[in-house]
């Protein structure tokens, strides 16, 4: 089952080499990982979204807790969580296409950020699934160019990340 | 040699340049204190955790640091052959006294020569800091001269590692670096430390504690889950207590004697934890796992209550785990680290804690509970199983068995000695007859299986406990792995004795060619030998051959004799001669194979 990890961590080089690394050589399977300094400078947060057995997911969560930079992990999965991911998509939009780009990008409520004379650029926030259902929804053969975030993920309400 | 003089050279200026000007951070601190070089920093840093021995090795990186040991006075360095011994003897030094090795070595190459030590640590749960030197800060990343990225390299195989890019930072990070590597699940932490941050001047002040928001082991077990172990131990039908390296790194082999005694439950060690229960007490029933006795094997497969302390169930303990999970059994695990637990085999009560504390926990409950638990049916199938003898060998008085030789060395060391071995046939014999009545004397790599180990290993315990009896129980394969440390032996004039059982094979790969490749010994015969008598001699050491099984006893008991002496003795051996019990890999418990003389026998 796929689950989404949070954790903090010390800002400090070489940490997300260590997770990287943990991932690889263990053989755990890491879908997205994203990575980013927090409001307080000392400590870097990451979301990790993996995929395994409820025994290597257990695994998964132990380890990490043993690397000595990690301070917190949470694994957003046992409670309620949001998680969004960012996509930029360049879609051909030439005569044929044009139209049917603009409608698929108001009905996923992406908005177009540049236009070319063939093409647009498309911003789309989500889910992961949502960006996947997108780029199932639109004609295979329009997709230029696609890159994404990876997963951010947060608890509902009163979960809370924090040290 | 040009190339080194020319960079020690620039490196030179470089320093001076620094010296020149003082980094911003001397212009911020109040120089209350006088300020000190880095390296200078390094040498009282490891004098306040009060380290004895340096095993190490100089370079270019690391002369700074050398030529403050050349002016110091507290801990004395010990100069190595070869890195990889460095790290080795730091590691064996741990394990026999419990406190932290530390190891030295230059940048480059002598990084990358400490690695296979740091590794055997990191697998067996060891204690090191090895501090390495690195390119000056400037040159990181230009593939300097012997640059090599030693925080990348060794990531996988440290528990923590450290690059110090600022003089203000050593001593810090010297002190949680001794931390991290003692507390918690132990293990090798490397500190890397550019040329030129050892020449800088910081004002010297040692923290006196750590903390780390990132960083907490856990010390006390939930008394909750420990009350559940007690219950389930005393209402169990056929208990056993399963103990490893854990129990002899946490100090808690007292503690776990008392409690079997009081319960009078059978006890196994794996090769990582021997010593943890003296070998010669009747509640024994051996090593377990690949080559465990079969009493130690059917007791572990048949319990309906496990206990396992220290111990991780790994493949050469269980083998297959599906086959293990096929009897249904309660399994109690006390583990300091928690992802040790249910990561081969499912728990029923974990118990995450110290080792020693948890058991003396258990102990004061079960002084309190007052009850005991009558396991007689249990016993006696137990001596049933011990009846079939697994250990037997057939003696020869033509040809040496390696057995015997164990056997021997155990009498006549009366069973004291500190006993490395290295890797193969000859510490599987070293594990199965020689009998360790306490912990910390048996001194090998369970996990990484490292041959070259035996001689550094030996060196280590001799240092830790100079007039302790030494033996390196080693094959002519693995003590050629090492063999420069001969050297290091005769210039600290260390008393070692090694016991090389010499059967001309890479015996453990021609065991396993013989079973499973047809008696294809593809580049398994060890040609070419020296003349280890001479060999030793060379060094001023005592070398001595023997062939005739009437001799061995009358051999060590000479060797043993030379107390101030390093004696190599190369043992003739019975080149067929197998390992047995075996299991082989990826079978089960219960797919246990014995020697041919007690009748092949599979339970099922
Ligand atoms: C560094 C290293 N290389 C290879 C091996 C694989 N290996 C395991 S046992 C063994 C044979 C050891 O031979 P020897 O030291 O003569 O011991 P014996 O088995 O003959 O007692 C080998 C090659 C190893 N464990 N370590
Ligand atoms: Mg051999």
């Amino acid at each position: 089952m796929k689950h989404i990890i949070s954790l903090l961590m010390e800002n400090e080089a070489g940490a997300l080499s260590r997770v990287a690394g943990l991932f690889s050589a263990r053989g755990y399977n890491i879908e997205s990982l994203t990575v980013a300094v927090t409001e307080d400078p000392t400590l870097s947060r990451m979301t990790i979204v993996t995929a395994g057995s409820d025994e290597v997911i257990e695994q998964i969560i132990k380890q990490l807790n043993k690397l000595v930079d990690v301070v917190k992990v949470l694994d957003l999965n046992d409670g309620k969580y949001i998680e969004r991911e960012l996509m930029l998509v360049k879609v051909k939009a030439s005569t044929n296409f044009k139209d049917e780009m603009k409608r698929m990008c108001d009905i996923f409520r992406g908005r177009i950020i540049d236009v070319a004379d063939n093409s647009y650029t498309i911003e789309l926030t989500g889910s992961c699934s949502k960006l996947d259902a997108f780029l199932e929804a639109i004609d295979k053969t329009a997709i230029l160019e696609t890159v994404r975030t990876g997963a951010s993920g947060i608890g509902r309400g009163d979960r809370i990340l924090k040290i | 040699m040009f190339r080194v003089h020319h960079l020690i050279v620039k490196n030179q200026g470089f320093m001076d340049s620094q010296n020149n000007n003082p980094t911003s951070a001397n212009k911020d601190v109040i120089n209350t204190n006088p300020t000190i070089t880095g390296a200078e920093i390094v040498i009282r840093c490891l004098n306040e955790e009060k380290v004895k021995f340096v095993f190490g090795y100089p370079g270019g990186a690391v002369l700074h640091i050398y030529d403050e040991i050349y002016k110091q006075n507290g801990f004395k360095h010990i100069l190595v052959r070869h890195e990889q011994a460095a790290v080795h003897a730091a590691d064996a030094y741990s394990r026999a006294t419990g406190t932290v090795g530390v190891a030295l070595v230059t940048s480059g190459p002598g990084a990358t020569n400490a690695v296979t030590g740091i590794a055997t640590a990191y697998m067996d749960s060891i204690p090191l800091v090895v501090i390495s030197g690195q390119v000056p800060v400037p040159a990181i990343g230009l593939d300097a001269f012997q640059e090599v990225d030693m925080v990348g390299v060794t990531r996988p195989c440290v528990k923590h590692n450290f690059l110090v890019k600022d003089v203000k930072d050593i001593a810090a990070t010297i002190k949680k670096a001794f931390y991290i590597a003692a507390t918690g699940r132990p293990g090798p932490v490397v500190v890397d430390i550019p040329k030129d941050i050892t020449a800088h001047l910081a004002e010297y002040i040692y923290p006196k504690t750590v903390e780390m928001r990132s960083y907490n082991p856990v010390l006390k077990g939930h008394s909750g889950q420990i009350k559940k172990a007690i219950k389930l131990l005393l209402e169990a039908k056929r208990p056993m207590i399963y103990t490893g390296g854990g129990l002899v790194l946490g100090d808690g082999s007292h503690e776990l004697v008392k409690l079997a005694r009081a319960l009078n439950y059978p006890v196994t060690n794996t090769l990582m934890g021997l010593g943890g229960y003296p070998a010669t007490d009747k509640q024994f029933v051996g090593m377990l796992g690949m080559h465990g006795s079969y009493e130690a094997n059917m007791a572990m497969q048949n319990c309906d209550v496990l206990i396992a302390v220290g111990a991780r169930f790994d493949d050469r303990v269980i083998g297959d785990p599906k086959d293990f999970l096929s009897k249904k059994r309660t399994i109690i695990h006390i583990d300091v680290d928690p992802s040790s637990i249910s990561k081969r085999v499912k728990i029923d009560v974990p118990i995450v804690g110290h080792v020693q504390s948890v058991l003396s926990e258990m102990n004061e409950l079960l002084a309190a509970e007052n009850t005991s638990n009558d396991i007689s049916a249990w016993w006696k199938q137990i001596d049933e199983w011990r009846g079939v003898k697994s250990m037997v060998y057939t003696n020869s008085d033509i040809v040496i068995k390696p057995q015997y030789v164990i056997e021997k060395l155990w009498e006549v060391t009366k069973g004291e000695a500190y006993v490395t071995s290295d890797v193969g046939q000859h510490q599987m014999w070293a594990a199965q007859y020689y009998k360790f009545d306490q912990p910390r004397r048996w001194i090998n790599s369970g996990g990484l299986g490292t041959m070259g180990v035996g001689l550094p290993y030996a060196m280590g315990c001799q240092f830790a406990d100079k007039n302790a009896q030494v033996a390196c129980v080693t094959g002519e394969g693995s003590i050629q792995m090492n063999i420069q440390e001969l050297s290091t032996c005769a210039q600290y004039g260390l008393p070692i004795k090694v016991i090389m059982l010499n059967n001309r094979y890479l015996g453990m790969v021609r065991q396993w060619q013989e079973f499973f490749y047809e008696n294809r010994y593809s580049e398994s015969y060890m040609d070419s030998l020296p003349d280890f008598v001479k060999l030793a001699e060379s060094y001023g050491h005592v070398g001595m051959k023997i062939t005739n099984p009437a001799d061995v006893e009358g051999a060590l008991k000479e060797a043993f004799a030379k107390k101030d002496k390093f004696v190599f003795m190369d043992f003739i051996t019975d080149q067929d001669e197998n390992v047995f019990p075996m299991i082989a890999a990826g079978k089960g418990l219960s797919e246990m194979v014995l020697k041919k003389d007690n009748k092949e026998r599979h339970e099922d």
